[in-house]
């Protein structure tokens, strides 16, 4: 299995265990989203999720998060079952999900509103949150006063500030123009290896708070997206899915890059165009056969 | 309210000359409205007026302006408009605050439980579709000559405006945003107050204004059928005497009120929604 090298041995993050789930349709007929899924994402790996439109990426992504019960088979989050809401991840939405009522500042701090943080300390947390995605000058903004990339970046520090183990990302940058969504993914790279790099040093510094705070920092992502190049560029291993409906894997396929990535010179190294070559083979079947259905 | 440079990455000075310019702009399309709508105002009367001056018009039928004024100048030295319309304030007022609290609640909980709106669909339906001239004379009976009875009549026109406004506003609440609160730890509750009564807001704020027009009806009305104060016995007073210069006055009165009350409105709903001033 392909993991990347910030994975440590242990229990996986995540577990899809012959996922299906079915929806019944306006008509009355049963409509089979996703068939007989089955993905264990170890914790700390990036894994990034491929198919074309319409094969049920956001469906796997709901079912990881217990906002969809599967209609068979299980989920386990850290080799427990899951039940109801998945309270171990955040879930970074494809739509525009902050608050358009509270300020920016209001909107990052939610989730430690929520957990009853007092309101002193979650602002002083949401404020240095801003400050890391570059946005001190809009705490007192609302939503609708940003740019699209500037909302991402909002949402981004609202969902890394509650700080849970799994991150859940439905194409979070798929709305956004070409540059702006290179420095997203870029940004989200880096928070990501930031994360895992306090991680390694406590782990250096001290073995019994390493035992004790690992899972705080280790962060695995699960990432939906269309986009191959996205995938391989971001990803420790891309999962193909098959055209839907009755959507399976039909490739689980490790990115062996480097890190830190440069996203902005990796895409014409030899060594990404391979991969590219490679995955698409197998992606471009599943795309013909999605558009045939159409 | 707006500022342009937030909307580029980098703030540049040319929006800020810009955000000057609009700004002038719209205070000119502003002065521009008002001074239209003092004109409509003067033509309108002037044109009453002179009519009747002409005796194209009957003034025993339809009074004339000047009369009119008169007359509520006369009402207003005297004193004697204070109390009358105090207690329709009033009236309207816990007709308004009553009616918008049993709609909002209840619209809550019918859009939160589809079972029990499925139930009482129906009753509610048969409910809104009394004429509430016909409740009055039992509100009467009920509630006795005083305030209580134009209050409960009131509550009857403000409530089903506040009751399907908070249902739409509740239903209409966005998916992604209900599920991203619950996956950043919402409890039931905390989506309730986070999420669904700030959408519902602005359904109910919209409506807000019709529901005060329908509060000083319902009011208005009630008085008028049985009471010994408010607008609405001045009015029927005056009807009772063929005095149309005190009908009008009375009209009149009421009418700038609800303007009054009406832009206080419009001040609370737009610091409320202020979040929305911005959106494209």
């Amino acid at each position: 299995m392909g993991v990347g090298p910030h994975a440590y041995k242990e229990m996986p993050a995540l577990e899809l265990d012959r996922v299906c789930r079915d929806f019944v349709t306006p008509a009355g007929r049963t409509y089979r989203a996703i068939e007989d899924i089955s993905l264990a994402v170890e914790a700390g790996a990036f894994v990034a999720i491929v198919g074309p439109s319409g094969c049920g990426k956001s469906t796997l992504l709901n079912v990881a998060a217990g906002l969809l019960p599967p209609s068979s088979g299980r989920v386990r989050v850290d080799g427990v079952d899951l039940v109801g809401l998945n309270r171990r991840a955040t879930y970074m939405f494809q739509q525009d999900a902050l608050l358009p009522w509270k300020t920016v500042r209001d909107n990052v701090a939610l989730g430690l509103t929520l957990a009853g943080v007092a309101r002193a300390e979650s602002h002083a947390r949401a404020d240095a949150w801003l400050a890391r995605v570059g946005l001190t000058a809009f705490t007192a903004h609302y939503p609708a006063q940003l740019s699209g990339g500037m909302r991402k970046r909002v949402t981004m520090a609202q969902n890394w500030i509650i700080d849970r183990g799994l991150m859940l990302m439905d194409e979070p940058f798929s709305a956004l123009d070409v540059h702006t969504r290179q420095r997203m993914e870029s940004e989200l790279l880096a928070l990501w290896d930031e994360a895992t790099a306090e991680l390694a040093e406590n782990a250096e510094n001290n073995h019994a708070l390493r035992a004790q705070r690992a899972p705080r920092f280790k962060r695995t992502v699960l990432f939906v997206t269309h986009d191959l190049e996205e995938a391989i560029a971001l990803a420790d291993e891309v999962v193909v899915l098959s055209a839907g409906p009755a959507s399976r894997i039909v490739a689980r396929h490790p990115v062996t890059l480097d890190r830190p990535r440069d996203l902005m010179e990796l895409r014409t190294t030899t060594a990404f165009v391979d991969l590219y070559r490679a995955l698409w083979a197998v992606l471009r079947e599943e795309v013909v056969k999605s558009q045939r259905h159409a | 309210m707006r500022k342009n440079g937030e909307k580029s990455e980098v703030g540049s000075l040319k929006s800020a000359d810009r955000s000057d310019f609009r700004l002038q702009a719209s205070r000119f399309r502003r002065a521009s409205v008002v001074a239209w709508q003092i004109l409509v105002g003067v033509v309108a009367l002037a044109l009453w007026q002179g009519l009747v001056s002409l005796k194209l018009l009957d003034p025993f039928f339809v009074s004339r302006p000047s009369d009119i004024a008169r007359r509520i100048a006369t009402w207003i030295a005297s004193g004697t408009l204070w109390p009358h319309l105090i207690v329709t304030l009033e009236e309207s007022l816990l007709g308004l605050v009553v009616g918008a609290a049993l709609g909002i609640a209840l619209g809550f909980v019918f859009a939160r439980s589809p079972m029990v709106a499925r139930v009482f669909d129906p009753y509610i339906k048969m409910l809104n579709a009394i004429p509430r001239v016909v409740l009055a004379p039992l509100f009467l009976l009920w509630f006795g000559l005083g305030i209580w009875s134009k209050v409960a009549l009131a509550v009857t026109l403000v409530f089903f405006v506040m009751f399907f406004s908070t249902y739409q506003g509740v239903r209409d609440a966005s998916q992604v945003l209900i599920d991203n609160v619950r996956m950043l730890g919402a409890t039931e509750r905390q989506l309730v107050r986070h999420v669904l009564v700030p959408s519902a807001l602005t359904w109910i704020f919209s409506s807000l204004h019709t529901s005060l027009g329908f509060a000083m009806v319902g009011a208005v009305v009630g008085e008028y059928l049985g009471s010994t104060r408010g607008l609405g016995y001045v009015i029927s007073q005056a009807e009772g005497t063929f005095d149309t210069t005190g009908v009008f006055a009375g009209m009149t009165i009421l009418g700038v009120v609800v303007v009054i009350v009406s832009a206080a409105v419009t001040r609370l709903e737009r610091w409320l929604l202020r979040w929305k001033r911005d959106e494209r």
